[in-house]
Formats: structure tokens, C-alpha cells, sequence
């Protein structure tokens, strides 16, 4: 189910995933897997976006639920509700998405800037977009998921804390 | 291809030798201390022993007199690599029976240049 | 076969030159105690091998600085310089600089500083001579000749030693054009020939542009086992055996960078022993055996086969639990590797406070996890400095105690049951009272010290604030306020308690877990969630009436726990978690004890006990407070584990604010 046109140029492969009647690809590099949505363990003083933490294969990996984590409705999860794995500096984390739906080979000169307006979603999340025939695939620029700098910035926090304490 | 016993007790030395000759083909043993290459010499036959000189448990020295005993270790080259580039230290190591030495240090160059002068 | 990096034996060459520092360091802690002749060949053989290494791998500065501290420990090991103080003085500091060269060569930098150059000038004038600049090669260099005539004749025994003529008539060919003539007239009659001696001699005659020492050092080694005369071809006249110039090897050392290697071993190594690694091959091969057992089921099943089953399946869970407890300990290694570094504090300290302290170290061998080892360093460094520093007396002061003028440290290591306990024991003054009191009162920790226990009084020495020290955390943790050694030990999952007699001494106890991967544990229902509260922190569950709970202002609630009110952490509230019991009558209340404190937590009650595999939450996501890992529980669901302390800690900021 790839479809793909090629001019000979740079191309990168994609996976698309539906969201609120949207489609967005990611970079098929950064997927480690695909699973069907199980439940997770709620993690406390966690933002709303972070369902909790699953177990891959020993690993403890939060999971973020996409619709949440770009402001749009909370939906029920259903048969084709999945989770994405993916990496990002070396973290694991899973992001849950309405269903899977493709593989796409977009070359970098199709991809164009994201407007500003016209999309349900932040742009700060994305790195792009490209059009297949009628269809219009938003690129997830993943690194920005997970926002490192957020969970950095709770760390120094809180180590702050600590260390007052200690020198207090 | 050529049967060589490398004793050092430094891991990295015996690392670097092991590592050069087994690039160039040779069969390789490695040995701690004087003693584990005695057990290993006993065991196998090599076609040249090289040793350093300053090991624990037994150094160089009393191990080149042990394996000239050895009927088998008669005649085989047994060079000493060694830090000491003094005389005395040479002619002990010939007195105790070596067949030469190689002055640490020494670069993977200059000791295959060695190995191939002694196996020919 | 010049493609052979040298940089790929750096760390190996770093690793094992830190450990022959480390034993050096020790040999002359050792030395300077009276010891014996072998730690000074101990001593040699390791700046020989740090020496020979540091050549080899390209690090000349490093090898020239070990040159000078090996002369004088050549002259130490000959007997011609006898070992003193002073000269113990100087090799610990080479040592402290090799270390340092060798963090420098880590990270790619100059190896070299003044410090270590300062060090280097008095080791050679120690050694009798100052360092000259490397001047270049001196040979004497004879003029190259159209030719030689060689006289070789080996001695009987030469061929014995290894080295066989023809690989030397080979190496002059490579010389020049030989011509070569055998001699027979040394050979004795067939019968009385043994094969394994050399009764042949050679005259060559070698034309080409060799020098004299080219020539030589063809014969480099048999010099001794053999008669010969080296002439130019045309003044053959009377061979006189020529004594063989020592030729000189330049040193053809390679400059690799060591930025290769450094960086790339952030993940950590452990040595493992090979009986370590035996016992599991033996384990899997168990298990495989096992397994195959338990394969004939998949095949057909019998049920008059069940008692076969069980049997595999005990097996099974038998050998599992081993392989477990075998896996965890090659984790472990024993606390000598940071009791090592205690010989040289305490002689430095005392030299510098001019006390006297005999040093005891008992149960290096005892083995704990390599994490929690790696943590435990800096605390126990603190607590022996403190107890030099404050708990030993001077020498005087002791006499007139009616002590011995020599205090003794006692460091012991030991294990109780699933914990290891390191005690740290001085036979010094004891804990001052009146002076804890004074500065807890001046520091405001507390009002009065009326009624206070004498244990309640000591406890305040952990009290954040209570040392006056600048927190600047240098190595050897001075600074650093007791709260911090206790935080530090808390974090680890262990304790700290103290013992202190006036006048008698003081006993700091260590108590901490065996192993950061696997604690024991009891899994708690709170709402629809499970949590894991590590059984090394439960004092007691206690089911509560409602009235024997008292609301206080703001909020809290307290319980009387034996004869203390202790605050009541909600965890449902804390976390968050839905569904879950509200009365107090309908759950029950865990008492769980940090060194900060005790609280009582509220759940709605317990599932089981269970060992938890810990596994960091923070290696995907990010710490949360009050958490301190995740586990993975039997049907393969994810179970969060309670960090006491810090729930403890929690709840005392919601107190203070």
C-alpha cells in the first residue's frame, strides 16, 4: 500500500495516521512500532495530553493521546484506535491515533510550509506539509511532541526544591 | 600459519600485540603472568613466545628458565619485550635463555617486522 | 598492516593503568607503614607498566614523567635509596598527577601542566639529576665501507637460545651481496655430533654501502653466544671480536588522539568474574534442559503425566529465582574499591591536624551493587573526615583523657539480612551535647532543649541547617552538611543512625539495600490503580475508627501512632487517582518511615507482597515526585513504586507553607 511519485529527488518515507478527519504523516524512521490501543497506568502530575505509561518489552514508555496533545475533542477509542511508538534522541514514547492508513514516499521539494491558518492544529508541530492528488498530509515534526524542554524545565523545578531544602 | 604465545600482565600491551599479530594472520595465545604461560606453553606447541619482562606471580625472566627446560622449548625464539634498554637487563634475559628482545616502545609495524624476522 | 589503530586499546590501557595507581597508592600507604620489600616491586612493576604503556599508546609526556618516578623506584628496589617519608610524600603526589594526566588523556587534552612538569624537575633531582631536553640520536656513525669481511662463529648453545644462523645469514643478505663460506673445522666426529648444537662458522664477505651498525644489529642478540670479528673488506687483518655497540631504537611513538575513545563509555563497565559467568552458562543449560522437559507437553498430554508437570514447572521457577539472584550479582562488587581511598585520607588529615589515627577496615570483600557503590562513596568520605576533624581528640588531650595518644577508626562492612550495613566507629570524644544544642538554638531548629533525649539531640546534627560550612561540594565533601550525607543515603533506598557515648566514642550506621533493581515490596489498591510501597519502609498497617482521626487547621489530618500524632497522606489526593475509598474507616492507613520522618499513607487497601523489578521512569519520561521508579507487574501491566522519602518530604513543605 505505498504509493509514491519520485523525480529522482531526496525522498523521505512517511507514515500517515488519522486524526479528527485529518491525515498526518510521520517520519517512518522515528516509528519503532505499531500496537492496538491497550489501557496504560496513569502517571500522577501528569498534563492532561500524557495518558500514562506503558510496558514495551520491559521498557517504561509514556503514551500521549495526539487529539489531546493538539487541543482537539477527546474521542473514544475503538477498534482502529492505535498506538505509535516512536523515537525521538533516543526516547520512547507512543502517541494514540484514530488508525493507521498509509506509507508515502514524499520528496522534500513537495513539501511545502505549513500557512498559518487552515489547520486544526498548532503549526508548532509541524514541519511541513505535501498533497497526494486531493488529499493533504500534514507533516508531525515529532521532536515537538514530547516537548524534552517541558519535562528539562519540571526536572530543574523540582530539583530546585530539593536542593534548597538541602541547603536550608 | 606460525603459533605465537603473548604474555603480559598489562591488558592493554597484550591487547595490542594480540591484536596486530592475529591481523597479520598468526595464531594467537595470551598469557597473564609467567606462570599461565608456562601452563600454556606445556599444553601447546608455539612457535615463538613473546614476553614482558616485569610480571606478578612469575616474571619474565624465571619463566624464559622454566621453558628452556622444557625439551620442546628447546631452540624455540623466545623474545622479551622490555622497557629496560640497559645492557644488563639484556644479558640477563639472554642468560636466562631468550633468544632476543624488542625494546618497548614499539608500534605494530615494528613488532610484525620482528615476528617475521625471527619466523621467517 | 599499518592499519592497526592504536586508540582502540585506550581504555583498556586507561582502565588498567587507574587500577595499578590505585595499587600503587595502596603499596605505599603500606610502605609507609613498615612494609615490605615486594610492595616496592609492586610499586615498580606498575609505573613500569604505566610507563611502557604511555609509550606504546602515544602519550610521551606521560611516559617521560613515569620514566623519572621509575629511576627512583629502581633505586628503591636495588637498595641504593633507602624509602622515607619524604620519598613516600613524593610518589603519592606522582600518583595523584598520573591520575590526572590520565583524566586529561581521557578528554583529549595536553597531558603536561606545570604542576606535573614541577613534579617531574623533583623527581630527577630526587634521582640525583635534573631532566635535559631530549637531545637528538647520537651515534656514532662510521662511514659506510664498499664492504665487510664477518667472522661468525656461534657457540655450541646458541641454537638452543632460539636464534638460528641462517635467519642471520638472511638479514645481512638484506644488507648487500653476500658471499659466504661455511667452516668446518670445528665440527666434531658423527658420533659424537649432537643435532641440537652449532658447530658450524661462516666467513662473509658482504659488499654493499652497510654500515658498521647496520651489521651489528643483525647480531644484536646473540652477542655472548657467539665469536665474531666485523673488518672492512679491504684491511682484513687481525680479526679482533668486536664488542657490539648498543643500538639505539627511536622510539617511534604515534600521536593517536585519544578523543576517539574518550566519551564513548558513557554507559559504564563491569568487570565480571569468569566463575560468574560459568555459573550462569551452567544455569541456561539448566533451564534449556528444563525447557525441554516441559516441550514433550506441547506433544501430547497424558494427564497421569501432571505429576511430571509440576515437577518441570518447580523446576522452572527454581532455576528462574537462581538465574535472578546470579544476573543481580554480577552487578555487584565488593566496598574495598571505595574503602581504598581511606589509607591516603586519614594519613593526609591527620598529617595535616597532627593527630594520630590507626585506621581499621574490615569486610572489603563484602559485595553491593555497583550503583549503590558508586553513590556511596562521597557520604562515607564525609563522615570519616567528620570524625577526624571533630570526633578523635589530639594526642594530648587524649593522654589526659587516659587514652591511648592513638585514635582508631574502625570502617566495617557486613551484611544483615537482605541489607549490607557499613559502620563508621571512632574511639574519640562522643557527640557534644551542649554544642549541638548550642548552635540548633542559634540556628533556630529548636526553642528549648529541655526534655530533649540525648538521641533527639544527635538526630539534630541531620537537620538541614544545622552546618555552618559553605556548600561548596569539593571532592573530599567537605562542606557538605550531615542532611546531605543522609539525603544522599535516603536516595539510595538506606539509612543513617547514630550512636554516641561522651567520651567513648560515636558509631554512624549505614544500612542500605543490597541492590537499586529488585526491592521487595506491597502492592496497595488505591481506587481503580496499583502501587507498589517498598517493604523496607512499613512500619505497620493500622486500620482506623473515624474519631481517631483529628482535623487540624488547614487542612491536615493527624493520627495517634503509638506516642506520636502522625499526618495522614491521602494517596488518592496526592496522585490523583479516581475511584477511590474516602472514609477512613473503609481503607486502611500504611505507617511507612523515611529518615526525615514518618507518615501514615491511606489506601484502600493491600493486594499482596511481591519483589518489583525497578525500572526507571525517568529514562522516557521524567521524574515525578513522590515516585521513585515503575515495575512491571505479572500480567504485564505497569505498576508505579512510592518513593517514601519523598512523599515525606512532600508532605512536610505542605506543612511548612
Amino acid at each position: 500500500m505505498s504509493q509514491s511519485f519520485s523525480d529522482g529527488t531526496a525522498a523521505t518515507q512517511y507514515l500517515t495516521v488519522n486524526l479528527a478527519d485529518e491525515e498526518y504523516g510521520i517520519d517512518i524512521l522515528a516509528v519503532r512500532e505499531i500496537r492496538g490501543w491497550t489501557p496504560v497506568t496513569r502517571i500522577p502530575q501528569a498534563p492532561g495530553y500524557v495518558l500514562g505509561v506503558l510496558n514495551l518489552r520491559g521498557a517504561i514508555v509514556p503514551v500521549l493521546d495526539l487529539r489531546l496533545r493538539f487541543g482537539l475533542t477527546r474521542e473514544e477509542y475503538s477498534g482502529t484506535t492505535v498506538t505509535v511508538i516512536i523515537t525521538v534522541a533516543s526516547r520512547l514514547f507512543g502517541i494514540v491515533v484514530d488508525a493507521v492508513s498509509d506509507v508515502l514516499d514524499v520528496e522534500q521539494n513537495h513539501v511545502r510550509p505549513v500557512p498559518d491558518m487552515g489547520t486544526a492544529v498548532d503549526t508548532e508541530y509541524l514541519k511541513g506539509l505535501t498533497s497526494i492528488g486531493e488529499r493533504m498530509v500534514l507533516l508531525l515534526d515529532a521532536d515537538k511532541l514530547l516537548q524534552p524542554q517541558d519535562a528539562q524545565m519540571l526536572d530543574a523545578a523540582l530539583n530546585a526544591v530539593d536542593d534548597v531544602k538541602a541547603v536550608a | 600459519m606460525a603459533k605465537i604465545l603473548a604474555v603480559d600482565d598489562s591488558a592493554s600491551m597484550r591487547g595490542m600485540v594480540a591484536f596486530t599479530l592475529r591481523s597479520a594472520g598468526y595464531e594467537v595465545s595470551e598469557a597473564e603472568n609467567g606462570q599461565l604461560a608456562l601452563d600454556a606453553a606445556r599444553g601447546a606447541r608455539f612457535d615463538l613466545v613473546l614476553a614482558d619482562v616485569n610480571m606478578p606471580v612469575m616474571d619474565g625472566l624465571s619463566m624464559v628458565r622454566e621453558l628452556r627446560v622444557l625439551p620442546e622449548y628447546k631452540g624455540v625464539p623466545i623474545l622479551m619485550l622490555t622497557t629496560e634498554s640497559n645492557t644488563e637487563k639484556k644479558m640477563e634475559g639472554k642468560a636466562a635463555g631468550a633468544t632476543g628482545w624488542l625494546v618497548k616502545p614499539f608500534d605494530p609495524e615494528q613488532l610484525l617486522a620482528t615476528v617475521r624476522r625471527v619466523l621467517g | 598492516m599499518s592499519t592497526v589503530s592504536l586508540a582502540q586499546f585506550h581504555q583498556v590501557f586507561f582502565e588498567e593503568s587507574l587500577e595499578g595507581l590505585d595499587a600503587m597508592e595502596a603499596a605505599l600507604l603500606a610502605l609507609d607503614q613498615g612494609g615490605d620489600a615486594e610492595l616496592v616491586h609492586l610499586i615498580f612493576r606498575a609505573a613500569h607498566s604505566i610507563k611502557g604503556g604511555a609509550a606504546t599508546f602515544g602519550f610521551p609526556d606521560m611516559a617521560a614523567f613515569t620514566h623519572e618516578a621509575e629511576s627512583l623506584l629502581d633505586e628503591l628496589r636495588d637498595g641504593r635509596r633507602a624509602t622515607d617519608g619524604a620519598i613516600v610524600e613524593l610518589l603519592l603526589r606522582t600518583v595523584d598527577c598520573l591520575r590526572g594526566m590520565f583524566d586529561r588523556a581521557q578528554t583529549g587534552q595536553p597531558l603536561a601542566n606545570a604542576q606535573s612538569d614541577e613534579l617531574r624537575q623533583q623527581l630527577a633531582a630526587t634521582v640525583g639529576r635534573s631532566v635535559v631536553a631530549p637531545a637528538g640520536k647520537t651515534i656514532d656513525k662510521s662511514t659506510a665501507q664498499s664492504g665487510w669481511v664477518i667472522q661468525f662463529q656461534p657457540h655450541p648453545g646458541m641454537l638452543a637460545g632460539g636464534n638460528d644462523p641462517l635467519r642471520l645469514l638472511r638479514e645481512l643478505a638484506e644488507l648487500g651481496q653476500l658471499t659466504v663460506e661455511a667452516q668446518l673445522d670445528r665440527l666434531p666426529a658423527l658420533d659424537a655430533l649432537d643435532p641440537s648444537e652449532c658447530h658450524l662458522g661462516w666467513r662473509i664477505e658482504l659488499i654493499g654501502a652497510a654500515t658498521r651498525e647496520a651489521i651489528v644489529a643483525v647480531f644484536e642478540w646473540v652477542e655472548g653466544e657467539c665469536d665474531l670479528s666485523i673488518e672492512p673488506l679491504a684491511q682484513v687483518a687481525t680479526a679482533q671480536p668486536s664488542n657490539i655497540v648498543e643500538a639505539v631504537a627511536a622510539p617511534a611513538v604515534q600521536n593517536v588522539a585519544a578523543k576517539a575513545v574518550a566519551g564513548s563509555n558513557d554507559a559504564g563497565s563491569v568487570r565480571v568474574g569468569i566463575d560468574k559467568i560459568d555459573g550462569l552458562i551452567d544455569l541456561v543449560g539448566e533451564l534449556v534442559i528444563t525447557q525441554a522437559m516441559l516441550d514433550q507437553f506441547r506433544e501430547e498430554f497424558d494427564p497421569s503425566r501432571i505429576a511430571l508437570l509440576q515437577h518441570g514447572l518447580a523446576q522452572l521457577a527454581r532455576h528462574t529465582r537462581t538465574l535472578q539472584e546470579s544476573v543481580m550479582g554480577i552487578r555487584m562488587l565488593p566496598i574495598g574499591s571505595v574503602f581504598n581511598r581511606f589509607p591516603r585520607l586519614v594519613r593526609d588529615l591527620t598529617q595535616k591536624l597532627g593527630k594520630l589515627v590507626k585506621l581499621e577496615m574490615i569486610g572489603e570483600h563484602t559485595e553491593l551493587d555497583k550503583t549503590v557503590l558508586e553513590k556511596i562513596g562521597d557520604p562515607l568520605v564525609h563522615l570519616v573526615r567528620n570524625a577526624i576533624d571533630h570526633g578523635l581528640e589530639m594526642p594530648e588531650k587524649r593522654r589526659a583523657a587516659g587514652k591511648n595518644e592513638t585514635g582508631t577508626l574502625r570502617l566495617e562492612a557486613f551484611h544483615r539480612g537482605g541489607s549490607i550495613v557499613v559502620e563508621i566507629v571512632d574511639d574519640g570524644a562522643g557527640l557534644n551535647r551542649d554544642a549541638i544544642v548550642a548552635k540548633a538554638l542559634q540556628k533556630g531548629l529548636i526553642q528549648s532543649a529541655d526534655g530533649l533525649s540525648d538521641e533527639t539531640v544527635n538526630e539534630l546534627i541531620f537537620q538541614p541547617g544545622f552546618s555552618t560550612a559553605a556548600t561548596t561540594t569539593d571532592l573530599s565533601g567537605r562542606g557538605v552538611g550531615m542532611d546531605v550525607v543522609r539525603r544522599n543515603v535516603t536516595d539510595l533506598g538506606g539509612s543513617v543512625a547514630i550512636k554516641s557515648r561522651p567520651g567513648a566514642g560515636t558509631t554512624f550506621t549505614i544500612t542500605l539495600p543490597l541492590t537499586l533493581a529488585i526491592i521487595d515490596g506491597l502492592s496497595a489498591a488505591v481506587g481503580e490503580e496499583c502501587y507498589i510501597v517498598p517493604l523496607v519502609s512499613i512500619v505497620e498497617s493500622v486500620q482506623l475508627r473515624a474519631d481517631a482521626v483529628r482535623s487540624v487547621v488547614g487542612g491536615g489530618e493527624l493520627f495517634r501512632f503509638r506516642d506520636e500524632y502522625l499526618p495522614i497522606v491521602r494517596l488518592h489526593e496526592q496522585f490523583g487517582c479516581p475511584g477511590a475509598k474516602q472514609q477512613i474507616e473503609d481503607g486502611l492507613v500504611i505507617v511507612v518511615e523515611a529518615d526525615t520522618g514518618r507518615v501514615g499513607l491511606f489506601i484502600d487497601g493491600l493486594i499482596g507482597q511481591q519483589q518489583a523489578v525497578v525500572k526507571s521512569l525517568e529514562a522516557n519520561y521524567r521524574r515525578v515526585e513522590g515516585i521513585s521508579g515503575a515495575t512491571i507487574l505479572a500480567d504485564g501491566s505497569v505498576a508505579l513504586i512510592i518513593d517514601v522519602a519523598g512523599l515525606v518530604r512532600m508532605q512536610s513543605r505542605r506543612k511548612a507553607a
